[in-house]
């Protein structure tokens, strides 16, 4: 079966790209092909074109085009955010904070802070995945330099109190504020200035846009130490020779994902409720997060998650690949392991449960007839399994 | 809304006697232009005033545009009302309302254009002013200096009310003073002296010399930058020549008379303006120049370079000092991109001591010695390229090869 021919609900793992951001990349690959540092009219063009890819940028997240950097990726502006900001201040003090359930490329950064020396404290989140501002009240000190919170969740969807932290850190010119948005953008609001956010990640793909393009908002004032060192590029942040085709493609997908959002947000809340209650429904299952709207454990309105205990959740995706769907287990990038979910555990799931999760999350292209087609096929794919479950782990 | 209107004032047009009629039809057609995105608006002209109806538009950014606009003097938001007592007197009442502090003073100021009107002005300004005292305990009046000064203005038709008087661009209307050149070099006085005589009343057309590749395209686009912003204030497409300056300038530098290079050029430069001007029907040069600013701006070298020109070179930085002139351009928006650091050709093969009092004889000398030079001078007009600018991102012909709309179709 052809992947345009599959049901495909792995969004938060990859999107399909938009048509107009092929032709943009295309385009841009064959025509503009100079060095953006040449001094040629050639470089000229190219160097045009990256200025208008961050004004977009600037405009499209209301803030100055001066403040954004073009990289890889969410890996890399995740990297070069905790690793840049902390190698540069860290004479004002070895104290991080960072949340339970971040993306790997945020934990193992901190990971790798703490093996250097520096204290981090992690915060423990709810039983719906969602980190509690009085928590990161208490964990601050006059030490603390760093709090990296992400605004989605890439496993299960839940959406963290950016405004609230922020608030926090208001007072505290000297604790600077990360967050991960690669989940989020284009499916909610990112106010990032009026947060009072100093670092921000995008992540291209994940909104139509192509792989190997991303953004990190630095703001203006905050210094970071750069991690990869050459040329000088990105202000010496990030040396290397731009990837004008993909920068360019990335600023259309910005400006297709950001400029519809709002419709966006509702269409998908719509589906997600509908694709929730179907699943909450199934024998075996457990819904990650609530399963009614609640303003007290925000979701996005992206993805659903769900446990089965006792089953083996490649089993799932698999079968449910032999029926023409694409679904995730965990989070794509650590679901080749078989242990259980970090952020599973860290909501409180036992083992069973935490090594059981499936993760749908979904796109523009899909409706209402797509949702029902996915439920069913999931359904099927329950009932055929159910059986085989192992018996300790039964209910 | 306290306020439904827009008093315009227009300023020295109301001089010009016979050409009024003419000069406020084109002030009319000019703030119709300027304000062309609201079109929720009404426009009505009465001798020597404007009046614009807002309709459903806001306030605020309408009148943001109206700062730029040249030949205005000043405006007020107003209220329009009945021209009776009654009416005029609770409009007054809510202007005074819309003021957020609760305690201060004002004074009424009645001008009773329509003779018509019952009752006469100082007769007015008592029952007005007794009117909003009654009804706002906490204003108190204050003849000589007060916080608020409460004006009502009675014509035939209608009655206004205001307070606040916002200055204007002030100025003539764009182009109702004739058309001249001028030289735009990409640097912070260029761009100002250009704005002055805009608001002048001339159209203009700009000029700018390139050595390319002495200089790089990086200072064309800065001019062009600073053209587009200028073009904002003249309110139609703005012309930008660019003059090929290159032959001409290495040809200069091989005469090997450094301490006069910049002489040189400039002379060349005013001759190659003066035929763009002519062809543009301009009858006058506008630079730059602020006098002792630099070597080529002595009295000395005003004087031996400004005698190329046939044509009146206005110099409307000539008196002032450079810290008025960076202030002007911080206000008029062309300071940010002036101070980018790109070489323009009169950066290039600066002499260590340039001549500050260049002797005439020995410049024309140096000149006569260079017979090609009438030749240059004429292939140089010839290849000047010339752009029409708006201050949208759109430039054409754009020298640089994606086109416009395909690169605008990739964001």
């Amino acid at each position: 079966m052809s992947m345009q021919s599959m049901l495909y609900f792995d969004h938060s793992a990859s999107s399909p790209p938009k048509a107009e951001v092929i032709r943009t990349v295309s385009e841009v690959m064959e025509r503009i092909y100079a060095n953006p540092s040449s001094l040629h009219q050639g470089g000229a063009e190219a160097r045009k074109l990256l200025e208008r890819a961050r004004e977009q940028a600037g405009r499209l997240l209301d803030t100055d085009p001066s403040e954004w950097l073009f990289t890889s990726g969410g890996t890399e502006s995740n990297n070069l955010a905790i690793f840049g900001a902390v190698r540069r201040y860290r004479n004002r003090g070895r104290h991080l904070i960072v949340s339970s359930v971040e993306h790997p490329s945020v934990a193992e950064p901190f990971r790798a802070l703490e093996r250097e020396g520096f204290r981090v404290t992690v915060l423990p989140v709810g039983p719906t995945g969602h980190v509690d501002p009085a928590d990161v009240e208490a964990a601050l000190t006059d030490e603390t330099i760093l709090v990296s919170v992400m605004h989605v969740n890439n496993e299960v969807g839940a959406v963290q109190p950016i405004a609230e932290i922020g608030k926090l850190l208001k007072d505290r010119p000297r604790t600077l504020l990360h967050v991960d948005g690669v989940q989020s953008v284009g499916k909610l609001p990112a106010p990032i200035r009026e947060w009072g956010v100093d670092l921000f990640t995008i992540s291209a793909h994940k909104f139509g846009g192509p792989r190997g393009a991303g953004w990190l908002y630095v703001r203006s004032g905050v210094e970071l130490e750069p991690l990869v060192r050459g040329g000088g590029q990105e202000g010496g942040l990030r040396s290397g020779t731009e990837n004008v085709p993909a920068i360019v493609g990335a600023a259309k997908a910005l400006r297709l994902a950001i400029e519809s959002q709002p419709e966006r947000e509702e269409r998908m809340r719509r589906l997600r409720r509908r694709l929730a209650e179907g699943v909450a429904a199934m024998p075996g299952v457990v819904l990650s997060g609530p399963r009614e709207d609640d303003p007290r454990a925000p979701m996005a309105p992206h993805i659903v998650h769900f446990c089965c205990p006792g089953l083996k959740p490649e089993v799932i995706v698999h079968s449910l690949e032999e029926l023409g769907v694409f679904v995730s287990t965990k989070s794509a990038c650590s679901s080749k392991d078989d242990k259980p979910s970090a952020v599973l555990l860290a909501m409180g799931r036992d083992a069973a449960c935490a090594a059981s999760g499936i993760r749908i999350s979904l796109g523009d292209e899909h409706d209402e007839a797509a949702v029902d087609a996915l439920l069913e096929r999931l359904e099927a794919v329950l009932r055929k399994l159910t059986p085989l479950r192992r018996k300790e782990e039964r209910h | 809304m306290t306020f439904d209107h827009i008093l315009i004032r227009l300023g020295e047009i109301t001089v010009k006697g016979r050409n009024r009629g003419r000069f406020e039809a084109e002030m009319l057609k000019q703030v119709k232009h300027a304000l062309r995105a609201f079109p929720g608006l009404t426009f009505i002209r009465t001798y020597g005033r404007l009046y614009i109806a807002l309709g459903n538009e806001p306030y605020e950014p309408v009148a943001d545009r109206l700062k730029d606009v040249f030949g205005i003097s000043s405006f007020s938001p107003v209220k329009r009302v009945e021209p009776e007592l009654q009416a005029i007197r609770e409009g007054a009442l809510a202007v005074m309302r819309s003021f957020p502090q609760r305690e201060a003073t004002f004074k009424v100021k009645v001008s009773r254009r329509w003779k018509g009107f019952p009752h006469d002005t100082m007769a007015m300004n008592h029952l007005v002013g007794a009117h909003v005292l009654r009804n706002m305990p906490n204003i108190k009046v204050d003849v000589r200096n007060p916080d608020i000064e409460l004006n009502v203005e009675i014509q035939e038709h209608h009655a206004y009310v205001y307070c606040e008087v916002v200055p204007g661009a002030g100025g003539f209307p764009y182009g109702s003073n004739g058309k001249a050149v001028a030289l735009l070099s990409g640097g912070i006085d260029s761009p100002v002296a250009i704005w002055m005589a805009m608001r002048k009343g001339l159209e203009i057309e700009a000029i700018h010399f390139h050595s390319y590749p002495f200089t790089s395209k990086e200072a064309q686009d800065k001019v062009v930058t600073l053209a587009k912003k200028l073009s904002h204030y003249a309110g139609k497409p703005f012309r930008l020549h660019l003059v090929p300056f290159t032959d001409i300038q290495t040809r200069l530098a091989q005469s090997k008379q450094d301490h006069l290079i910049i002489t040189l050029m400039r002379r060349s430069m005013l001759r190659i303006a003066q035929q763009i001007a002519q062809r543009a029907g301009a009858l006058a040069i506008v630079t730059g120049d602020s006098l002792g600013q630099v070597a080529s701006q002595t009295l000395g070298s005003l004087n031996v370079i400004g005698r190329t020109s046939e044509l009146p070179l206005l110099r409307p930085l000539i008196a002032m000092d450079k810290l008025e002139i960076i202030a002007m351009a911080k206000r008029i928006g062309t300071y940010e991109t002036s101070i980018l650091p790109y070489e323009d050709c009169c950066t290039l093969f600066v002499p260590k001591s340039p001549a500050t009092n260049p002797n005439l004889r020995v410049v024309e000398h140096i000149e006569r010695a260079i017979p090609e030079l009438p030749e240059m001078i004429a292939k140089a007009v010839e290849e000047t390229e010339t752009m029409e600018l708006v201050p949208d991102d759109s430039a054409h012909p754009v020298p640089s090869a994606p086109a416009v709309a395909e690169e605008n179709d990739w964001f």
